[in-house]
């Protein structure tokens, strides 16, 4: 194989430009003062969850999970609730932030009304373990019911599968799913009946159905035409508000509906 | 306490441990105890590509992609596991796509390559595209693939559990020219479990850490909160040394002020970076490659020009990602996610305006020493039989002093494949070793300790100021002088942390008590960093000495091994530092004799 020039490398960029002023700066970071209003529970030591009221300064930039931090970094080490990347990558801080469903890291502040208490309570639908920490495995239970992992019966090739551009478009909006259960947990039907399998199960579901290398997509519809499967959903559309990287739920669950229907991929 | 029995117990749930656990699980009987949940590790961070020289695009080989790696490493690489790396890394890439992983794909439907620091064709001629990737979430995709695999092939999971100890035995052997030392062999581990506070032993015939970095020594820093350094603190105080751990790398693009990774990535599609001058400044550093130089280079390149005036801001203290020449197309199908974050973090729209970035702590190069089948080393050339590592706690080593761009990826595939592979065939051959006579009593008086003591000191202000310290001192550019105010910061954060007090005195999720035990691994890792960055009185890599700015062959061109010593006292060191002996290990050459590195 020869080398190519390919269509995508750019022109060169000018060596040197002129700046817009404003990047020379000038100017300083506001500051401002919220209280963080928290659904605080640990069975350990009382049976009653409570409200607790935490008040601090924060900055400009800062997110709900740096106001968090702040709490247990300087107030109130027993605060608990889980948190890793703090950039909206590993879905570990889905909370109810003033009655939504959002990721704590991806949250700023100043997005939110700070002229009154900012309501942050634990996702619903899943039982509550400390705080903010809820117990996580019938959201994963429901994930691996549906199967999520590639099945392939063909012989499998020294190199790798072939797949278009077009096809590999066409589930790349459910590849995005980071299991922080915004989703499932923002569902009214989840709440009432948590054998429901959910938002996410049917978005990792659909991540497959419509993979074209994959052969299994008959059993997957076969196991969400169940009865908590695709047809409890009501097209309520919280799931696709709370949906931290934006996948447009509601419409993956409608595919896969239609899907069930047609019986056709 | 109870005690549970595997063949083989894999400490760890990102990338390396789940590659380790697919192969382990279908052989032996396994366990994964990881301190989150899986998907929730780091490896979910990474954006920007995984390289092998499939030669979709262009012309392209392994050879190439091995001298690229050791030339990234400024020659510090053991040339045999980078060639390894580079040979596997073609299955590598092929294994996950047969696992469902959704690489972008060429017109052909073929997985499509592009451009990233420091991979070139031809020993350093121009720019290859090696990196296969998936969007800017590659990491993302790997992490999901290999969770969904793990499903797949029902891996047992402990999650939640943070493991607290390594269990070694120690016994008397001869080696072959008659001289007599202490085998140490692996027993098991000890986890507690963060639900309910109660502590696990696992005996086990095979342990294969896999635990990630250490990048929260640092202040401003691409890693997530947990990176804490645990794997590698606890092979430290078992007596385990620690391998080139004054090499840390610095991504030039985080987010300014707040670390967030901004992948290489959207240089290796064309974005460049620009002084306040509105200058592209690589120009002047790497005249061949520019942007695209590998990555401890561009981070002093871009240091430098904030520390000459040319920075940009309100403070002059950044500089600027430029993307407004890139169509916003390509942008949207290329690079979502980072540009997301720009607009999220920073309130910035990168079609228009461009990014302000700066160095981030990124990636610990140096970490325990392995071997290429991933056996860890109790010296230089002393395997302890049963134990493994691999991914970024390990050092096998591949990355020498400067890791090159999408090789982590890379790393934790190749190496975590062999991990499982070796843990789970070791297993079936061997008994398992006698636990110790109570085996959690070390984990006890660790917990103990920091259970009920009550100085008043606060587990965060010590972090932060020790984060603030090492930022400051130990971050691109390093003196003596700035080494030793670290040095002496640490001596006083050491005494503090003795007088700690948690305030959580539950069972239950405990996590405050956690960020304690983690603090106390970030101490003893940053110590052993800067001891050793003290040491090596040369400019290599990711390590830049500004009293020592040339690269030393002569002197240096070997690995740094550091270990706990006990025996050590601050009056019987050169330097005053008590508990840590730093020795060497030959550097393995085969193909590459080291050059003067220009890009």
């Amino acid at each position: 194989m020869s080398p190519v020039e390919t269509a995508e490398s750019a022109p060169e960029p000018a060596s040197k430009i002129e700046l817009p002023a404003h990047l020379g700066g000038g100017g300083e970071i506001p500051t401002f003062d919220v209280t963080l209003r928290v659904r605080r529970y640990d069975p350990e030591f009382s049976d009653e969850s409570k409200w607790e009221d935490f008040r601090m300064t924060m900055y400009g930039t800062d997110r709900v999970l740096d106001a968090l931090h702040k709490v247990k970094w300087e107030q109130d080490g027993s605060l608990s609730f889980r948190r890793s990347c703090a950039h909206g990558v590993c879905g570990s801080d889905a909370m109810r932030i003033n009655g939504r469903n959002r990721l704590a890291c991806k949250t700023l502040l100043k997005d939110l009304d700070t002229s009154k208490p900012i309501l942050v309570e634990p996702i619903k639908g899943l039982p509550v373990e400390k705080d903010l920490i809820v117990d996580m495995e019938p959201f994963f239970q429901s994930f691996r019911e549906i199967m999520p992992f590639l099945i392939n019966r063909d012989h499998a090739p020294t190199k790798e599968r072939l797949q278009s551009a077009e096809e590999r478009a066409r589930f790349d909006d459910t590849t995005k799913c980071i299991l922080c259960a915004a989703c499932t947990s923002s569902c009214p039907v989840f709440w009432t009946d948590g054998q429901y399998f959910g938002p996410a199960a049917i978005v990792n579901a659909h991540r497959f159905i419509f993979d074209s290398r994959d052969d299994a997509g008959d059993m997957r519809l076969e196991i969400l035409n169940d009865k908590e499967g695709v047809w409890r959903c009501r097209t309520v559309f919280n799931c696709t508000e709370a949906c931290p990287r934006g996948i447009q739920v509601t419409q993956a669950i409608a595919e896969v509906k239609q899907a069930i229907l047609s019986r056709q991929v | 306490m109870q005690v549970h029995k595997y063949d083989v117990v894999i400490v760890g749930a990102g990338g390396a441990g789940m590659r380790a656990a697919i192969e382990s699980g279908q052989r032996a009987h396994t366990a994964v105890l990881t301190k989150l949940y899986p998907t929730r590790s780091h490896t979910g961070a990474a954006q920007g590509g995984m390289c092998a020289a499939l030669a979709n695009v262009e012309e392209d080989n392994w050879e190439w992609h091995t001298f690229d790696t050791v030339k990234g490493g400024d020659y510090l690489v053991d040339q045999d596991a980078a060639e390894v790396m580079a040979k596997e890394a073609i299955d590598a890439v092929i294994d996950l796509e047969k696992m469902g992983l959704p690489f972008n794909r060429t017109p052909e439907g073929r997985i499509d390559q592009r451009r990233f620091g420091g991979h070139t064709r031809d020993h350093g001629k121009a720019p290859v595209r090696r990196a296969c990737y998936a969007a800017d979430r590659t990491g993302h995709m790997i992490l999901q693939t290999l969770y969904q695999n793990c499903v797949k092939h029902n891996v047992e999971f402990y999650n939640e559990y943070y493991v607290l100890d390594l269990l070694t035995v120690e016994e008397e052997a001869t080696r072959e020219d008659g001289t007599v030392y202490l085998q140490k062999r692996i027993a098991g581990v000890v986890s507690y479990d963060l639900a309910t506070g109660e502590l696990h032993v696992f005996q086990a015939k095979s342990v294969i850490l896999a635990t990630g970095g250490a990048g929260k020594v640092f202040k401003t820093t691409s890693n997530a909160h947990t990176l804490t350094g645990d794997g590698m603190g606890i092979a430290f105080r078992k007596g385990i040394p620690l391998e080139d751990m004054e090499f840390f790398q610095f991504h030039p693009t985080g987010l300014a002020g707040l670390g967030i990774l901004l992948s290489e990535a959207a240089r290796g599609e064309g974005a460049i970076l620009r002084n306040s001058e509105g200058e592209r400044f690589m120009e002047r550093y790497a005249p061949t490659i520019k942007d695209l130089a590998p990555r401890d280079i561009v981070a002093r390149s871009m240091a430098n020009e904030v520390r000459e005036g040319r920075g940009c801001g309100p403070n002059k203290d950044y500089v600027l990602l430029d993307l407004t020449h890139l169509e916003p197309a390509h942008i949207d199908a290329k690079l979502p996610d980072i540009t997301e974050f720009a607009r999220t973090y920073l309130g910035v729209e990168p079609y228009t305006e461009p990014v302000p970035v700066f160095p981030t702590a990124h990636y610990a190069m140096g970490g325990v020493p392995t071997n290429i089948t991933t056996e860890v080393l109790q010296d230089n050339d002393t395997i302890i039989p049963g134990l493994y590592a691999a991914g970024e706690v390990a050092c096998v080593s591949v990355h020498g002093s400067n890791r090159l761009g999408t090789n982590s990826l890379l790393d934790i595939n190749v190496f975590g494949k062999r991990a499982g592979v070796a843990a789970a065939e070791y297993a079936k051959g061997a008994d398992f070793v006698d636990l110790p006579e109570n085996p959690e009593a070390d984990t006890v008086a660790l917990l103990e300790h920091v259970r009920v003591s009550d100085g008043g000191e606060k587990v965060a202000a010590i972090r932060k100021e020790l984060q603030d310290t090492m930022d400051a001192n130990m971050q691109v550019f390093r003196t003596a002088t700035s080494i030793d105010k670290v040095l002496a910061d640490i001596a006083s954060f050491e005494e503090r942390y003795s007088r700690i007090t948690v305030q959580d005195k539950g069972k239950r999720f405990n996590l405050d008590l956690l960020e304690a035990v983690e603090l106390g691994f970030l101490l003893e890792l940053a110590k052993v960093m800067t001891v050793a960055a003290l040491h090596r009185q040369e400019s290599r890599g990711g390590h830049y000495r500004e009293d020592f700015p040339d690269r030393d062959d002569e002197k240096f061109m070997k690995h740094s091994m550091a270990f706990k010593d006990v025996a050590v006292t601050a009056e019987s060191s050169a330097e005053h530092i008590a508990g840590i002996r730093l020795e060497t290990k030959p550097v393995v050459i085969t193909r590459y004799q080291p050059m003067v590195r220009k890009y």
